[in-house]
């Protein structure tokens, strides 16, 4: 049986690298990339909760988490196809038209 | 043995994760994340999460993933640019920082007294299912709502002209 904190600081380290990611890339997919990342993490954390608990709750909320992250990427993707089709790049600090 | 696998796995993980991060090209970015989605599932089975495991592997690797993978070959990428110079003080400021972070949550989990683990529970088909379909059908019944809505707001916004 292998203790919880494990899962934990398993977690905890995927869901950094995904911060990590998400600040330092600048590449619109690649931000949605670290996002994934993070969510995973997250998921990770609850069904490892969720076993040592021996409840069935942490694991319907990750079947939620993955719904969502479909709806996310859907949704990003498109916004992502939008993006290059205007401004021909998808680097976020070029999309600065709202900036003064 | 199961905790050489949990290693094996969580090396997996983490090792692909800082895969994504230093490839230069999004397409290895995501291949790679494929990989870690792979290492979660298996870390899912250890835990007796074999219902999600199997979804995870279906819906995140196999749907959209894939979704992923197209958008990048659609859209005919080019390597990454070098960002701008303000990126090289971030990286050395950002990956200190997230190792301190890292070693705060690690002194804090360490730390916590947890209970004993309450008796094994197998997150199969038949009690994920029962859960879903009593406490969580509303919510349940709403995410149907939420991908309708994903669905048509992906189309609105990838369409050239409506």
């Amino acid at each position: 049986m292998i203790p919880i904190s494990w899962y934990l600081i398993l977690g905890a380290a995927l869901f950094l690298l995904g911060m990590l990611g998400f600040f330092l890339k600048r590449n619109i997919i690649a931000l949605l990339l670290s996002v994934e990342i993070m969510l995973n993490a997250v998921n990770l954390t609850f069904v490892a909760f969720s076993s040592h608990n021996g409840q069935i709750n942490g694991q319907i909320f990750v079947f939620f988490v993955l719904v969502v992250a479909a709806a996310e990427a859907a949704v990003g993707l498109a916004l992502v196809i939008a993006m290059f089709r205007n401004r021909e790049t998808l680097n976020v600090d070029r999309s600065n038209l709202l900036k003064w | 043995m199961i905790e050489l696998l949990f290693v094996l796995f969580a090396a997996v993980a983490l090792g692909s994760a800082i895969n994504v991060l230093v490839q230069k090209h999004v397409l290895y970015s995501s291949l790679s994340l494929i990989l870690l989605l792979t290492a979660i599932s298996a870390l899912f089975v250890l835990m007796q999460a074999e219902f999600l495991a199997v979804i995870n592997v279906i819906v995140y690797a196999g749907a959209i993933m894939v979704l992923f993978v197209f958008v990048i070959m659609l859209l005919n990428l080019p390597a990454d640019e070098d960002g701008v110079d303000r990126l090289r003080w971030l990286k050395l400021l950002g990956i200190p920082m997230v190792l301190f972070l890292l070693f705060m949550v690690v002194r804090t989990v360490w730390k916590v007294e947890t209970d004993a683990p309450a008796p094994q529970l197998a997150g199969t088909a038949q009690a994920i299912g029962a859960s879903l379909f009593t406490d969580y059908l509303l919510p349940f019944e709403l995410t149907s709502l939420l991908i309708l809505i994903a669905l048509m707001g992906a189309v609105v916004f990838a369409k050239k002209d409506l």
